[in-house]
Formats: structure tokens, C-alpha cells, sequence
């Protein structure tokens, strides 16, 4: 059984490396692009990255979603990563902060909304309810950019929140809610309309004030870098704008 | 020992101290104190320990008689018991987070009753904190007594029940000291899997200053925003988890056990 797994592990390595050998379309091929992207951009990306492989054939696009500070920390200690796509421009900083590389160039915005559960069990109308005691709140964790907009937000409207839970990411808000295990979470417009029925959104005037902007850069340690750039490319140009819209994102 | 096999042995202990070794180098020793002085590295070490403390009894409490039933009992399917009761051992801890969230959640299939029934809600709380951890950690209080139970000489409770003893006197004058040794090691074991545990943890109780957010996952979020905070916590965790195996290792070599 063993030798059979190591085969099967084997070949699959095998199949993955079949996958860089350069193609004979004449376009820019070195393999796969590995891209680091903001928790909120999975679905955006995915589209992306089936419209770019379309475009770039022979090259194979693979994605790590997570929060941005975590992917900003894996990235400083060495995660083999060819672009990065943060939520915020802080975490960027974390990134590029030591000058080497092209410089970010902001690709898309985001704003927050309310998000609870199908049948609203919390009666939530505004971000005033976030302050009340019984209801069972999720936010991001202040150091996530979706943690520090929903704290920028929360201020702006002068709401003490209660949470009774802070999540690593914004999706794992948006999971919390979506089953049902909290009355309200402050997630992206982009983040409740993925989630389509299963939740549903609520927006508030004060998510004017808190608006998050979308950096995206090649990394210098890059080993793809002609890929990399491509890629971004792609992202700003006008196919890249057509996914993101259709995610909710507003454009710089 | 054939001498060939010293290279791999040492390469194995290189591979498992290493890293700890690289830990304790890259503290930051002259701000440790600054560091360690925060409210809140103190909350999560305190609920760290209470929690775990609390899942090591609850594991005791419960995990000791299953296992006596696993080793004793006579009755159909009990491997296959066995093999249930294991589960949780090899299982990734964030499933089993999910997996207790979908039992005992606010939308649960037993949590929804206790949600109207008695107002209750787990996730969130302390208490989700401590039935996390036991949920992971109890297989291995249950492994480690069962074996002790097995490997114990069913003749000195023969002895003790033709000498008149009772059941329950046997148990407690006889077995039971008989297998302490087999029970601190599951206890040490079990406590140890509590105070590490994340998975299930961050999944089913969430993380919240205070109240859920245990040393694990305030090492995790630190490293994204304060890495010598992280390095700091970890080494406080490397140090008690230290602590715990001297403090009951001692024990077991004095307490004089049948091993």
C-alpha cells in the first residue's frame, strides 16, 4: 500500500511538472505563478486565474488565500510567492517596506457591510446594534485589514462594539454567520454578495468612511518574474476590472 | 545496535531540537520581560492553563471508566469502539472543531435544543474552550490507561475478591494504584494536547481576549503583527509544557510503580 501511495505521489509530481514544460503559442510561459491574494479576493481571483491561464497557455496560476498581515508575515519569511495582493496598503508595506521591487499599484477598493443570517434572528438594522449585549457579534481581528476598516467604521459611528469573537480572517466571519452561530459580523460587500442567499447583507452610510484599498505587486524574490508581471497585468487591465466589478469591488 | 543506524538517530534528534534550540536563540531575551509583562500575554496564559486543567479532569472523569470498559468488558463491537473512540486522534483538530460546532452550535443538531431549552450557547465561551480540547485530548488518556489496565496482573484482584474484598474495594485499594502510573502518563499526555490545542479550538470557540484566546492562538495572531511577542509566547509555552513533563515525571520515577 505504501509503494502504491509513494507512485501515486510520484506521478502526481510528475503531472504538476509536466505543466511548466514552455509551450509553442510564442507568449511568455515560465510555468507557475504563485499568488498570495487577500481572504476577500478568492472568488475575483478564481475567475481571474481561469481568464489568464485562457490567455497564457502553459501557464498555471495558483492561489493562497488567507488574511493579508498572515500572508504578509509568510511572504517576509520566505513563502515562495511571485505576487501579492493585499486588502490594505499596510500590509504591503510589511512586504515591500524594504524597497526592493516594482512599486504596488492599487487595483480595486472594497467597503464594508453588515452581514447576518438569512431571517435576521438578531434584528440587526445598524451598526448601532453591534454595541448590544446579548446579540452574539464576530469581527475581523484589528490587526486584518477588514478588522482595522470595521474599527475605522465602527468609530466614525461612534458604536462601542461588543464582540464575542475575533476572527483571523474575513471569511471566517462570514463562515460564522453563515452558519448561523452569530447574529452579526461586519464583512466586504464583496464577501456577502459571494456568500449570495446564504446570508444577507445590510449596508450602513458609514462604510463611506472606511473604504479599503487593494494593493497588488510582483515580489522580488520572484522566480517567475516575466509571469508575475503579466499576471498583474492582467488584473488591471480591462478583463481583470469586468471580474472584479462583478465581485462587488469598485474600482480605484 | 549496528553502528549504521547512529547517523539517522542523530539526524532524528537534530531534526526534533533544532528548532527549539532556534527559538530560544532568536528571543528576544532583553525585552522578554516588557513583553511577558502585558496584560494579555497573561490572560491567555492563565485561561491557557485553566482550560486545560479543566479538560484533564473532564478527560479523567470520563476517559478512565471507557477506558476500563474498553480493557475489561465483554461485548460485542467493542473493537470497533475502540476504533471510534481513536478517531479524534488522528482526526485534523479544525474538523473536529467543525464537527462540534455542527453538534453543539447555536444551529446544531443537539445545540439548537439547548439553545431554546435552556437558553445555552457554547461557542464562544470558555466552557467550548475546554470541550475542544477534551475533544482532542481524551483519546489519549484512554489509549494510555487501556494499556495500563491490559498490561496489569489480573491475579492480585483475584487475590483480593477470594480474600472477601469488594468490588469497589478492589477497584480502589487494588487496580487503581496499579494503573496510577498508566493514568499520570494518559493525564500528562492529555494535558499536554489541551494546552497545545488550536485547531478546534479557534474553529468551535472562536478567540477573544480573555475568554477564548489561549496561548496558541495569541502566538498565531502575534506572529502576524508582533513577531517577538510570538517568540516570546511560544517560549513561556515551551517552558510549561518543559515544567509539566519534569514535575510528573519526577513523580512517576519515585512514586514506585509495578513498571
Amino acid at each position: 500500500m505504501l509503494v502504491a501511495l509513494a507512485a501515486a505521489l510520484l506521478s502526481g509530481c510528475g503531472a504538476a511538472g509536466a505543466g511548466s514544460a514552455p509551450d509553442g503559442s510564442g507568449r511568455t510561459s515560465d510555468g507557475v505563478v504563485t499568488v498570495f491574494a487577500a481572504a476577500s479576493l478568492a472568488e475575483a481571483f478564481g475567475d481571474i486565474g481561469r481568464g489568464f491561464q485562457q490567455d497564457h497557455p502553459g501557464t498555471t496560476v495558483t492561489f493562497n488565500f488567507g488574511a493579508s498581515s498572515a500572508l504578509a508575515q509568510q511572504i517576509v519569511s520566505g513563502a515562495p510567492a511571485d505576487v501579492f495582493a493585499a486588502a490594505a496598503p499596510a500590509a504591503m508595506t510589511t512586504v515591500t517596506g524594504t524597497g526592493r521591487g516594482p512599486a504596488p499599484r492599487v487595483f480595486a477598493r472594497n467597503r464594508l457591510e453588515i452581514v447576518v443570517p438569512p431571517g435576521n434572528p438578531g434584528d440587526v438594522t445598524g451598526l448601532s446594534d453591534f454595541a448590544r449585549r446579548e446579540l452574539t457579534i464576530a469581527l475581523c481581528e484589528a490587526q486584518v485589514p477588514c478588522g482595522t476598516a470595521s474599527r475605522a467604521a465602527l468609530a466614525a459611528a461612534g458604536v462601542t462594539p461588543l464582540p464575542d469573537t475575533l476572527e483571523q480572517d474575513v471569511k471566517a466571519v462570514l463562515s460564522k454567520v453563515r452558519l448561523g452561530e452569530v447574529d452579526a459580523g461586519l464583512v466586504y460587500r464583496t464577501d456577502v454578495r459571494a456568500a449570495g442567499s446564504s446570508v444577507r447583507g445590510i449596508g450602513f452610510a458609514e462604510a463611506d468612511r472606511a473604504v479599503n484599498d487593494y494593493p497588488i505587486a510582483t515580489l522580488a524574490g520572484s522566480r517567475a518574474p516575466a509571469a508575475a508581471a503579466a499576471f498583474v497585468d492582467y488584473v488591471l487591465s480591462g478583463e481583470g476590472r469586468k471580474a472584479l466589478a462583478a465581485a462587488g469591488f469598485d474600482a480605484p | 545496535m549496528p553502528p549504521l543506524l547512529y547517523l539517522p538517530a542523530a539526524l532524528a534528534v537534530a531534526f526534533l531540537v533544532l528548532p527549539l534550540v532556534a527559538l530560544v536563540v532568536r528571543a528576544p531575551w532583553r525585552s522578554l520581560p516588557q513583553l511577558l509583562a502585558r496584560p494579555e500575554v497573561g490572560d491567555a496564559l492563565r485561561l491557557s492553563l485553566l482550560c486545560a486543567t479543566a479538560a484533564t479532569v473532564l478527560c479523567l472523569v470520563l476517559g478512565v471508566p471507557l477506558a476500563w470498559v474498553l480493557a475489561r468488558g465483554q461485548f460485542r463491537g467493542r473493537r470497533v469502539l475502540r476504533a471510534l473512540v481513536t478517531v479524534p486522534l488522528v482526526l485534523p483538530p479544525v474538523v473536529g472543531g467543525v464537527a462540534l460546532l455542527l453538534l453543539l452550535g447555536r444551529r446544531g443538531l443537539a445545540g439548537r435544543y439547548l439553545d431554546a431549552w435552556f437558553g445555552l450557547t457554547l461557542p464562544f465561551t470558555t466552557t467550548a474552550v475546554v470541550i475542544a480540547e477534551a475533544f482532542v485530548a481524551m483519546p489519549f488518556l484512554v489509549l494510555a490507561v487501556e494499556g495500563a489496565l491490559r498490561a496489569s496482573d489480573r491475579r492480585y484482584e483475584d487475590a483480593a475478591a477470594t480474600l472477601g474484598a469488594s468490588r469497589l474495594l478492589i477497584l480502589r485499594r487494588v487496580t487503581l494504584p496499579l494503573v496510577a502510573p498508566g493514568i499520570s502518563a494518559g493525564a500528562v499526555l492529555c494535558f499536554a494536547r489541551a494546552l497545545g490545542e488550536f485547531g478546534a479550538t479557534i474553529t468551535f470557540a472562536g478567540s477573544f481576549p480573555g475568554v477564548t484566546r489561549t496561548m496558541p492562538i495569541a502566538v498565531y495572531l502575534a506572529l502576524e503583527s508582533d513577531p517577538p511577542a510570538a517568540i516570546a509566547l511560544s517560549l513561556v509555552l515551551l517552558g510549561v509544557s518543559l515544567a509539566v513533563l519534569v514535575s510528573l515525571r519526577d513523580r512517576w520515577l519515585t512514586g514506585g510503580g509495578p513498571s
